[in-house]
C-alpha cells in the first residue's frame, strides 16, 4: 500500500475517533462548555493537559530547532518543562480554591477593578494570538506533507480543520477528546524515537541511547554527532555558543510563560479539590516529560542521520548526487520546505555551514559554491522516520500524531480566547444581561475571528513554530504571571499596581518584540534587524519577557507603595485563597 | 479587624493560619531553590565547574540540559504536593 493511502487512513481514523468524542460528549450548558463540569480525575487531567500543551511546537519543531543548533537550544526543555513547577507551587491550587472559570475573573476580583479584567483580557488575547500563529505554522507543515501539497495550501485546509473542530466541541468534548489526543500523540512520537535509537545505539529508550555508543563507530553518539557537524564548518553540537545572559532569560521566560498561559491554567479549574491541582500538575508533567526526555534524543539522531544521508562515505568524502537522492527528499520538495540548488553545478548536495569564516579555505579547496541544501527545521521531526527508512506505518503514525498536537492545543487556545472575548468581556463589562444562548455564540464568532486572524499571520510566521510560540510565551510571562503570582502572594498589591504592572509588562515586550519581528508581526514592517548583533545586550525578542516581567513586579510594587491599599474584604479573599479548606465546585457565581 | 495592623498586612488575620502560611512558603523556597539549581545552575550557568564529569559523550550540564532537570521537576512536584497534603492536614485546613 502506498504512503499517501496509508498516512490517510491513519490521520482518517484518529480524526473519526476525537470527532466520535466530541459529539458523544457535546457541550450542553454554558458551564460545562468551559470546564467540563469540574469534575475530572487528576490522572486524565494531567493527560489532557499534556495533550493541550504540546502543541505542534513540541511535538514538530522543538526536536528540530534541537537537532540545528543543539545545547544552545535545550531552553526549550528546560523552559517548557520547569514551568510546571512554578505552576504547581505558585498559581494553580490557589486559582482552583478562588473558584472561577477564567484567569480575568482571578484579576478582575482580587484587585476589585474592571479596568484590570479588561487589561487581563487583552494580555491573554495578545499572548493567546500569538501562540495559535505558531500552532498554525506547524498545522501547514504537517498537512502539507501529508496530502503531499505546498505548505500555503496545507494551512487552509489545516486551519478549516481546525475551526469545526473547536466550534463543535466545548471543554468537556475537548478534555476527553484530549485524553485521546494524547494518547496518539506519545504513541506517534514515542514509536519512531525507540526504532531510531535502536538502530544508532542499540537502546531502545531514546532518553538513554543519547548519551550511548553510536553503534556503527564504536564511540559516544554525541562525540561523533559533534565529529560530524565540525567536520562540515557547523557549530558543535554539545558546545555552548550563545550568551549566558540570553539562555538564562530565554529559560525563564518560557517558564513564567508556562505558567501564566491561561488555556494551561484554565484546566486547574477542572479538578475535584485543591490538592488535586496540586497533584494534576505532577501529572501533567509526568505525562509531558515522556516526549520531553525523548525529543533531545530525536533531534540529535535526526541530525546525524541527515547528515548520513547526504554524505554516505562519511562527512569528509563526497556528497551524495541529486538524481540518487531518496524518496523522503522528493516529498518534502512539494511542499517547498526542502529546497536544492545546485550551486556548483556538480549534480551533487553539498551541505555544509557557508557562513562559517574558517570552513570557507576547505569548501573553495572542495569547489563548493555554497550550501546547497536548505532544510525548514520544521520538519525534522516529520521526515525523521523516512530518513531512517522506517516502515510505511510509522510514517502515517508521526502524520497523524503531528496533528493531533497541533489539533488539540489550537483548540485549547481557542477556547480560552472565546471564552475572554464573551465571558470576560461582553458578559462581566459590556452586556451583563446576555442570554446563555447569545453567548455561546459570541464565543463561536469569537474563535472564527481568531482562525482567520491567525492563518493570515501563520502565512509568513515571525519564526519557526517553536520560536513564534516561544514570543507568545515572553508576552504571557511578562504580563499575566507576575499579576497572579502578586494577588496571591501579596496583600498589598492594589487595583492601581497591578494594572500599571500589566501595562508595563505587555507594552515593553510587545515593542521590543515588533521592533525586530515587525509591527503586528508583518516582518516588511521590522525596524532593526534581528540578530545578536542588533538586540540589546545581546538579549534576543524571545527571551525579553522575563525583563518585562521584572519591570511589571517593580512598577506593580512601587505604584502599589504609593496609594492606598486594598480594603478589608480583598485581603479576606487572599487570605481564603490561601487555604484549600472550603472548596466549591468550578461554577459561576 | 482592627487597622493597626495595617503596616504588616501580609499578617494573616488569624494565628493559626499565619503559621500555616509560612509553613507553606518555607516549602515553596526549598523547592524553588533546588528547581533553580537544576536548571539554571547545573546545566547553564554552573556547567563550565561540572565540565570534567563526563556523561556517555559530554558533560554532566549537558545532561541536565536535556534530561536531569525535566527529571528533577518532576521530583520536586510531587515531594511538593505530598508534603503540602500533610501540611493542610497538620494545621487542619484540608479540603475535605
Amino acid at each position: 500500500m502506498d504512503q499517501y493511502l496509508l498516512n490517510i487512513i491513519f490521520v482518517g481514523l484518529t480524526f473519526a475517533l476525537y470527532i466520535g468524542i466530541a459529539i458523544w460528549a457535546r457541550a450542553g450548558s454554558t458551564s460545562e462548555f468551559y470546564t467540563a463540569g469540574g469534575g475530572v480525575h487528576p490522572v486524565l487531567n494531567g493527560m489532557a493537559t499534556g495533550a493541550d500543551w504540546m502543541s505542534a511546537a513540541s511535538f514538530i519543531s522543538m526536536a528540530g530547532m534541537i537537532a540545528f543548533v543543539g545545547y544552545d537550544n535545550s531552553t526549550f526543555l528546560m523552559g517548557w518543562t520547569g514551568g510546571y513547577v512554578l505552576l504547581a507551587l505558585l498559581l494553580a491550587p490557589y486559582l482552583r480554591k478562588f473558584g472561577k472559570f477564567t484567569v480575568p475573573d482571578f484579576i478582575g476580583d482580587r484587585f476589585y477593578s474592571q479596568t484590570a479584567r479588561l487589561v487581563a483580557v487583552l494580555c491573554l488575547i495578545i499572548a493567546s494570538l500569538t501562540y495559535v500563529i505558531g500552532q498554525m505554522t506547524g498545522v501547514g507543515v504537517a498537512f502539507s506533507r501529508f496530502l503531499e501539497v505546498d505548505k500555503d495550501t496545507g494551512l487552509y485546509i489545516g486551519a478549516a480543520i481546525v475551526f469545526f473542530y473547536a466550534v463543535f466541541g466545548g471543554m468537556k468534548g475537548i478534555t476527553y477528546t484530549q485524553v485521546a489526543q494524547y494518547c496518539v500523540l506519545i504513541f506517534a512520537y514515542t514509536v519512531p524515537a525507540v526504532f531510531i535509537s535502536l538502530q544508532l545505539t542499540g537502546n531502545p529508550i531514546p532518553g538513554l541511547g543519547l548519551f550511548s555508543d553510536h553503534v556503527q563507530s564504536g564511540i559516544p553518539l554525541l562525540q561523533k554527532l559533534d565529529q560530524v557537524v565540525t567536520d562540515l564548518g557547523f557549530n558543535s553540537y554539545t558546545g555552548h555558543h550563545v550568551s549566558t545572559l540570553n539562555m538564562f532569560l530565554f529559560t525563564m521566560s518560557l517558564m513564567i510563560g508556562t505558567a501564566g498561559l491561561p488555556h494551561v491554567i484554565i484546566r486547574f479549574f477542572t479538578v475535584p479539590k485543591v490538592s488535586d491541582a496540586r497533584w494534576s500538575a505532577g501529572w501533567a508533567l509526568v505525562f509531558i516529560a515522556l516526549l520531553y526526555v525523548s525529543a533531545p534524543a530525536v533531534g540529535a539522531m535526526a541530525r546525524l542521520n541527515l547528515i548520513d544521508t547526504i554524505y554516505p562515505q562519511g562527512a569528509d568524502a563526497e556528497p551524495l548526487a541529486y538524481d540518487e537522492r531518496p524518496e523522503w527528499i522528493k516529498n518534502w520538495e512539494v511542499t517547498g520546505l526542502l529546497k536544492y540548488q545546485d550551486k556548483n553545478g556538480d549534480g551533487k548536495i553539498q551541505y555544509y555551514n557557508d557562513k562559517s569564516e574558517e570552513f570557507a579555505p576547505i569548501a573553495s579547496e572542495r569547489n563548493w559554491a555554497g550550501s546547497e541544501l536548505d532544510v525548514n527545521r520544521d520538519i525534522m521531526v516529520l521526515a525523521n522516520p523516512e530518513i531512517a527508512k522506517l516502515p510505511a506505518w510509522v510514517i502515517a503514525l508521526i502524520a497523524a500524531g503531528a496533528l493531533a498536537a497541533a489539533l488539540s492545543t489550537a483548540a485549547g487556545l481557542l477556547l480560552a480566547i472565546s471564552s475572554a472575548i464573551s465571558h470576560d468581556l461582553i458578559k462581566s463589562c459590556l452586556k451583563p444581561d446576555i442570554s446563555e444562548k447569545g453567548e455561546l455564540k459570541a464565543a463561536r464568532l469569537a474563535m472564527a475571528v481568531s482562525i482567520c486572524v491567525a492563518t493570515y499571520l501563520g502565512l509568513n510566521p515571525p519564526g519557526f513554530a517553536a520560536q513564534t510560540v516561544a514570543l507568545a510565551f515572553g508576552l504571557a510571562a511578562a504580563s499575566l504571571f507576575p499579576a497572579l503570582m502578586m494577588g496571591i502572594f501579596s496583600k498589598r498589591i492594589n487595583n492601581h499596581g497591578a494594572v500599571a504592572g500589566m501595562l508595563t509588562g505587555l507594552i515593553f515586550t510587545l515593542i521590543y518584540i515588533f521592533v525586530y519581528k515587525g509591527w503586528l508581526f508583518i516582518g516588511s514592517t521590522a525596524m532593526l534587524p534581528d540578530d545578536a548583533d542588533h538586540w540589546v545586550m545581546g538579549i534576543s525578542p524571545l527571551s525579553i519577557g522575563t525583563v518585562g516581567a521584572v519591570l511589571n513586579f517593580i512598577v506593580a510594587y512601587v505604584v502599589s507603595k504609593l496609594t492606598k491599599e486594598p480594603p478589608q474584604e480583598i485581603r479576606d479573599l487572599v487570605e481564603s485563597v490561601r487555604t484549600p479548606r472550603g472548596v466549591g465546585g468550578a461554577l459561576n457565581k | 479587624m482592627p487597622d493597626d495592623i495595617q503596616k504588616n498586612t501580609t499578617e494573616s488575620s488569624d494565628t493559626e493560619n499565619s503559621a500555616y502560611w509560612s509553613a507553606n512558603i518555607r516549602l515553596i523556597r526549598g523547592c524553588l531553590f533546588v528547581w533553580f539549581i537544576v536548571s539554571f545552575g547545573f546545566a547553564i550557568i554552573l556547567r563550565p565547574l561540572l565540565a570534567d564529569i563526563k556523561v556517555g559523550g559530554s558533560d554532566l550540564g549537558f545532561w541536565f540540559a536535556q534530561q536531569g532537570s525535566i527529571l528533577f521537576f518532576l521530583v520536586i512536584i510531587f515531594f511538593y504536593s505530598w508534603r503540602m497534603n500533610k501540611i493542610d492536614h497538620q494545621f487542619d485546613v484540608d479540603d475535605e
